[in-house]
């Protein structure tokens, strides 16, 4: 690195085996962190650098564009703006409450001898592959939500209007089912976590005030945890955002926008990874566009949850999970 | 209670008897409301195991008669053609997560042991850097691989290994910090006051007292390194052959699976549900195995 390592009097060395002198060490880390931070800016730069093309000449208004034809030389990204938020939007309605639930059981109610295993397949199946999920999805759910789920929720919920149009299973409600299943592992354990790190003493004190064990969470525990909690929400709505192949596989990639649940969709993820391929020029460009859009609510997103995980003192949450 | 007491007329009394009725019917209610909701969060509990287990089981059942020798040793076959298996994409996922693994494990270690020794806004920064990375969209990686490696060298293993090895890299960052930190302050003044110099103190003892997190840290980021398909998808371009050189264009595991299973041969679906078998059983033995490791080495230890 730098520092060329100075001789050192053989009686200092340690069984005769190499060692830095200090500042040699402190420069070497140094010259390692700074090429981590050189590698971030560069990613960024580089993604900025090439979509620049299809900011200079479609305008900024592409972005807000409805219609994405190439052939055509129109590129709209509304259309996978909305697809990607309508799924994002269903997959954290579900996540949140059931991810908070089941993290409460985890944390309070579960027996304390099967507590342990419980958790640790939650955060197992937060390592299973994005594109196993997808594979499940489209060869085992789309067909059940074809010929089951869709044509019930339409009998049932169809005054909505949010299940109009033909049953076709891969939909945005599949996929939003979808993400909601792979996200859920991440609410699961990042809210377990703060959950747990709750004073015990305010607990104890709620509990020799008479209080249930429901109001000792709902006046306690949740509160004490609320940011925490908002942090793992976050944390899993910029996965469930960001993520690709699951997704691209059951969505059944349509760039229009989407009015009903069982209309397919598509998102800027699936955008990017059905046509990158053959793309070249102002698409290739536009793109790379829709890539620095998505980093840029990446960055966001993810921001604010580890600006919100951290700011409740828990160190090591998402570490393991962070995906 | 005396009998006087309870008999008598006493406003005192009253209101006593007042406030415990109360108090009875309010704990009933509370009681009630405690039970239906704890009642709800242990159905949510079951709402969310229902399909997490039905996916394994699901690809365990479908994945388990794609496996026979062939499935092993022999590379893909065009459909229709008997005989294929997914040795190319299992050389290539290997291939591919070695190189980058041997390449994100030492720098993100380094920068570990940067960020646990400093505390410094640059630190700070990069901390937070790091976290933010562990999120961003993995398809922008892929993005990154192909302006960074694929369009000055072309489709080739290396690019793949390149862009996930910078989905490890922080990971790994973060997790070498956490188990540096968790060294005690005690051992490393110990050693200083023993005159070594730091890099001895790194390395005879932060990264020994921190191996047991440090394993856990580096299988985790392999694990989800081996699944990463979106960037792999944009760089590493597939290859139906058997390809061992990195430079040149390869298969990989999650990329096969993500292209068979939109196909609309039964053949060519069954090998994709073999595939997602074998990723499935590597991440997750490799997510327990880590687990296992460090549970044994922490227990050695004491």
């Amino acid at each position: 690195m730098t520092t060329v390592e100075t001789p050192v009097p053989r009686k200092t060395r340690q069984r005769g085996r190499w060692s830095l002198p200090d500042n040699g060490y402190r420069g070497l880390l140094a010259v390692v962190a700074i090429l981590f931070g050189a590698l971030a800016v560069w990613f960024l730069v580089a993604v900025i650098l090439q979509a620049l093309p299809a900011f200079s000449t479609l305008g900024f208004g592409w972005i807000f564009g409805r219609v994405w034809d190439p052939s055509h030389g129109k590129y709209g990204l509304l259309p996978f703006i909305v697809g990607t938020l309508e799924a994002t939007a269903i997959a954290v309605t579900l996540a949140f409450p059931i991810g908070l639930g089941t993290a409460i059981t985890l944390a309070f109610l579960v027996p304390a001898r099967i507590r342990p295993f419980l958790s640790t397949m939650v955060e197992l199946l937060a390592a299973v592959p994005s594109v196993v999920y997808g594979l499940w999805g489209l060869i085992v759910l789309a067909p059940i939500f074809r010929d089951s789920v869709e044509p019930f929720l339409t009998s049932i919920l169809g005054w909505t209007g949010l299940f109009n149009g033909p049953d076709s299973g891969t939909s945005l409600l599949l996929a939003g089912v979808i993400l909601f299943i792979m996200i859920l592992p991440t609410m699961v354990a990042i809210s377990r976590d703060v959950l747990i790190v709750v004073p015990v003493e305010q607990v104890e004190g709620a509990m020799a005030l008479g209080a249930t064990r429901w109001q000792v969470l709902r006046k306690v525990v949740l509160p004490e945890a609320r940011t925490g909690i908002l942090g793992a929400f976050t944390l899993a709505t910029g996965r469930a955002l960001g993520e690709t192949v699951a997704v691209a596989m059951v969505i059944g990639n349509s760039p229009y926008i989407a009015h009903s649940l069982k209309s397919s969709a598509a998102t800027i993820p699936s955008l990017i990874v059905n046509n990158f391929g053959e793309s070249t020029g102002t698409e290739l460009s536009a793109l790379f566009g829709a890539g620095l859009v998505l980093l840029v609510i990446g960055i966001v997103v993810n921001s604010a949850a580890r600006w919100l995980v951290s700011s409740t003192g828990h160190e090591s949450a998402g570490v393991e999970v962070g995906r | 209670m005396t009998a006087i007491l309870d008999s008598a007329v006493d406003p005192i009394v009253e209101r006593r008897r007042a406030v415990q009725a109360a108090a009875a019917s309010s704990l009933r209610r509370r009681k009630l409301g405690s039970m239906v909701a704890l009642g709800i969060c242990w159905l949510f509990l079951a709402i969310a195991i229902v399909p997490l287990v039905a996916v394994v089981v699901y690809v365990m059942a479908k994945g388990l008669p794609a496996w026979n020798t062939d499935f092993f040793t022999k590379s893909t076959t065009p459909e229709g053609v008997p005989g294929g298996g997914v040795w190319n994409a299992i050389v290539g996922t290997a291939v591919i997560t070695t190189v980058a693994t041997a390449v994100a494990v030492p720098l993100g270690l380094l920068c570990g042991l940067f960020l646990a020794e400093s505390d410094g806004r640059a630190a700070q920064t990069l901390r937070f850097t790091a976290d933010v990375m562990t999120g961003i969209p993995s398809i922008t990686v892929g993005i990154f691989g192909y302006i960074a490696i694929v369009r000055n060298f072309g489709y080739s293993g290396l690019a793949g290994a390149f862009a996930v090895g910078f989905i490890m890299l922080p990971v790994i960052i973060r997790a070498g910090e956490t188990a540096f930190r968790g060294v005690p302050r005690s051992l490393n003044e110990a050693a200083m006051a023993l005159g070594a110099r730091r890099a001895t103190i790194a390395r005879r003892v932060v990264v020994p007292t921190a191996l047991p997190g440090v394993i856990t840290g580096v299988l985790l980021a392999i694990a989800r390194g081996l699944g990463e398909t979106a960037p792999l998808l944009l760089t590493i371009f597939g290859n139906q052959y058997l390809q061992w050189n990195p430079t040149k264009p390869m298969s990989a595991l999650p990329t096969l699976i993500y292209s068979y299973s939109s196909q609309p041969f039964a053949d060519l679906v069954q090998v994709a549900w073999g595939a997602a078998l074998l990723l499935m059983t590597v991440v997750l033995v490799l997510s327990i195995g880590s687990r296992l490791l460090a549970a044994y080495l922490q227990k050695e230890r004491r």
